[in-house]
């Protein structure tokens, strides 16, 4: 497969992609500290995933396989585009198929299947920040991940469980890097937070509209902070997937007719049919 | 010689720079001392001097001129050339001082004021308020004010607090202001028999007293306070 | 004779034209409270930063003597020692909840962050202790969810001192911690900081231009006009017997106090 010639190998400019890459070993250098980087404007609108785009398009190359997800599905206007757009601009194969891929760029999920070495997990993240909504004053934030002075964090959970009896933080449920940095994982369900300790596979991160780059490199622990008394505790709905009839995924819950009547399927809807194809 | 408190030379006067920097001299050369179990009795005409006399004694005046002595912990301290936390020290173990008006203290209970000094000197809560009580209760003030604050309290009423706050705790030295005015006889009776057994347990008082009667009771010497004559 | 805590000499800082602090110096020992008096502009909200090392003096030294005895030169101490020391052996209490609370964070939550700062990871040994300390500030327990923005002024300030106390600091910083309050709300704050204080043994800078609240808490007085210290002492004896004009000027224009 070959790209559309009126593009550089993978839409960005070469310059661009070697300044996203010194970002990027410098956050895989510092696990979970945020890197800043000069994001660039991309052909689609903030909220779309343009910092995922660009750290992929950087680290993207010809003998790639992509696989592009988007609340865990393959199918969505987001990742059909996201798809569309690198097999036109830089002529690399892509797949549905978790365990084909060498780059997976995602929006809001970890697949199912366990990744391995060699792989690479992009996530798409609005909001690096994961102290944003506690101490508004970016200046302030920067010097509490300085200092690693992260009391203010726990004040947040302690809250949550005095108002709801639990940590009501379903998603982008914070975390810490390396015993070392604070860090968001993305809106990602609490459910999949243990899927990023000691993971085989090298996680990025990029916001583009708040300019940021961070990382976490192969097999580092990643810990969802928590009390000793109300320790964390991934939720998934108590349910079997419809289709697959899957008892440990995560879960969407789907209306299905105007009478309140509603089911429960994988949101990995790769991991779904494979295990269907399985039954078959 | 058992020296407890004593002065060389000592002057005060006051320059009020509000009005113009007027200076007026109170106090000039005073020399006098106090033993252990005396009771000294400061006279001298009304506006000589003798509160504050007593106030210089207990640090609340600077001292002008001249020293301010007090045996304090087995040792001679030099009261007029001492550091704040110094005189609270002294306060606090030595030298005691009952003045006519009792300093309210908002919500504390007229036990609590009484204890508060106790406790400083070391003993247990529960040990000063067993004190506190039995001299609220000498001085006859009914158990029922024991505690509540005193902000309400008649005048009568608060003076006994006051005493009874003065005499709770163990000084070497006290100093009295007036101590039975405001108080009815039978009262006044109770303040006479507490110096009194301050006197024979060795405490040395210095006190301002009008009434000659309790005067003659419990001083054993007089000292006279003269006014300064105004340069002509 | 104890060591002090907190040691000040020769302090000087000017903003532009005009003198902040003028060779200021101070001890404060253990358990001990000093009150800095003085009207507005005089350079006590000044002094309490550059001793809590808010801010750098152009000349002189603070020198703070942690509970393990050794000695810090407070300016020369990393931010991150310096809020270690910030949210632990020192306290602050503002004259504004506003900026001593979190006010988006309820009263548990606002008094459990320095112990959950400190690594504290008991949800329920937060909340006790929280619980605990709002009782000691006459808050009733049962509004440990409440958000401080519904509180009174009055219980906004004892819930600040709570927050502060909790972590049991060696030292407290108050900047004028009545100021604002009705009169009667005064007194009762008061009273309490009065009690808590000599209960634990706190050493407690406070600043305040309110005459009457130095006179009931403060062991010693100093009288601060144009960054300098024109008079300090005893508290009763700078009261009764003020000898610096402008101290004589302060007392006579306090009813009596």
């Amino acid at each position: 497969m070959t790209h559309d010639p009126g593009y550089n190998f993978a839409y960005l400019d070469e310059g661009t992609k070697r300044m996203v890459r010194r970002a990027v070993l410098k956050a895989v250098s510092v696990p979970g500290h945020q890197v800043p980087f000069g994001a660039r404007e991309m052909p689609l609108p903030y909220g779309w995933g343009t910092g995922g785009i660009q750290v992929t398009a950087s680290i993207l190359g010809p003998q790639d396989t992509l696989k592009v997800i988007d609340q865990g599905a393959d199918d969505t206007t987001n990742a059909v585009s996201i798809r569309r757009f690198f097999s036109r601009v830089a002529g690399v194969r892509t797949t549905t198929r978790t365990r084909d891929a060498t780059v997976i760029q995602t929006r809001h999920r970890i697949p199912e299947m366990p990744l391995r070495e060699g792989q690479v997990l992009v996530y798409q993240v609005p909001m690096p920040e994961p102290l944003f909504r506690l101490e508004p004053r970016l200046s302030e934030t920067r010097r509490m991940h300085a200092l690693a002075d992260y009391g203010l964090m726990h004040v947040k959970l302690y809250e949550d469980i005095a108002r709801h009896g639990h940590v009501s933080t379903a998603y982008n449920y914070p975390v810490m890097v390396a015993n070392r940095y604070l860090m968001s994982p993305s809106p990602i369900p609490a459910f999949d937070n243990p899927k990023m300790d000691n993971m085989p596979a090298l996680q990025l991160f990029g916001a583009g509209r708040e300019k940021k780059i961070y990382a976490v490199p192969p097999y580092t622990r990643v810990r969802s902070l928590d009390f000793e008394d109300h320790p964390f505790r991934p939720h998934r709905a108590d349910a079997a997937c419809a289709f697959c009839g899957a008892r440990d995924s995560y879960l969407d819950e789907v209306v299905c007719d105007d009478r309140g009547g509603r089911m429960f399927i994988c949101s990995d809807t790769d991991h779904c049919e494979t295990r269907q194809e399985a039954a078959r | 010689m058992s020296r407890r408190l004593w002065t060389e030379g000592l002057g005060k006067t006051f320059q009020l720079h509000l009005q113009g920097g007027l200076r007026m001299p109170v106090l000039d050369n005073v020399d006098m001392v106090v033993e252990a179990g005396e009771c000294l009795a400061l006279s001298g005409p009304s506006g000589a001097g003798k509160s504050t006399l007593m106030r210089c004694l207990y640090g609340n005046y600077g001292a002008d001129r001249g020293r301010i002595w007090i045996r304090h912990d087995n040792l001679d301290v030099e009261l007029s050339a001492a550091d704040a936390r110094t005189i609270r020290e002294i306060r606090r173990r030595s030298l005691g001082y009952v003045s006519q008006f009792l300093r309210v203290i908002p919500r504390v209970s007229a036990l609590d004021i009484v204890a508060e000094p106790v406790v400083a000197q070391g003993s247990s809560q529960a040990e000063a308020r067993r004190r506190a009580q039995e001299l609220l209760c000498r001085l006859n003030l009914p158990e029922r004010l024991h505690g509540l604050p005193p902000a309400t309290f008649s005048g009568g009423e608060q003076q006994r607090v006051n005493l009874a706050r003065g005499f709770a705790p163990r000084y070497s030295v006290m100093l009295l202001d007036e101590p039975t005015a405001s108080l009815d006889a039978a009262n006044r009776e109770v303040v006479i028999q507490l110096i009194l057994e301050a006197r024979r347990s060795g405490t040395a008082l210095i006190g301002i007293f009008h009434d000659a009667d309790v005067r003659d009771r419990i001083a054993s010497r007089l000292f006279q306070v003269q006014p300064i004559q105004e340069p002509a | 004779m104890s060591v002090p805590l907190l040691q000040a000499e020769g302090l000087n800082l000017r903003f532009g034209t005009t003198t902040a602090l003028d060779d200021v110096g101070l001890n404060l020992h253990p358990g001990e409270v000093v009150a800095i008096v003085g009207e507005s502009g005089s350079g006590k909200s000044t002094l309490l930063r550059v001793l809590s090392g808010q801010l750098a003096p152009a000349d002189g030294s603070v020198l703070y003597r942690d509970a393990d005895g050794r000695s810090h030169p407070v300016h020369a101490m990393s931010e991150a020692a310096l809020r270690r020391l910030m949210r632990t052996e020192w306290g602050f209490v503002h004259q504004s909840a506003r900026d001593g609370l979190r006010m988006g964070v309820s009263a548990g939550g606002n008094v459990g962050e320095r112990l959950m700062a400190v690594g504290a990871r008991n949800y329920g040994g937060i909340r006790a202790q929280a619980a605990e300390w709002l009782r000691r500030v006459e808050i009733d327990d049962a509004r440990i969810d409440d958000l401080p923005r519904v509180f009174s002024g009055g219980m906004q300030q004892r819930l600040q001192i709570a927050r502060v106390l909790v972590s049991r600091p060696r030292l407290v910083l108050m900047d004028e911690p009545t100021g604002g309050l009705d009169v009667s709300v005064q007194a009762k704050l008061l009273d309490l900081i009065r009690n808590l204080v000599a209960d634990l043994g706190i050493a407690v800078l406070l600043v305040t231009h309110d005459i009457a609240a130095a006179r009931l808490l403060a062991h010693r007085i100093l009288v601060m006009r144009h960054g300098r210290v024109v008079e300090q002492g005893l508290t009763d004896r700078v009261l009764d017997d003020p000898q610096h004009p402008y101290t004589q000027l302060l007392v006579s224009s306090v009813l009596a106090a």
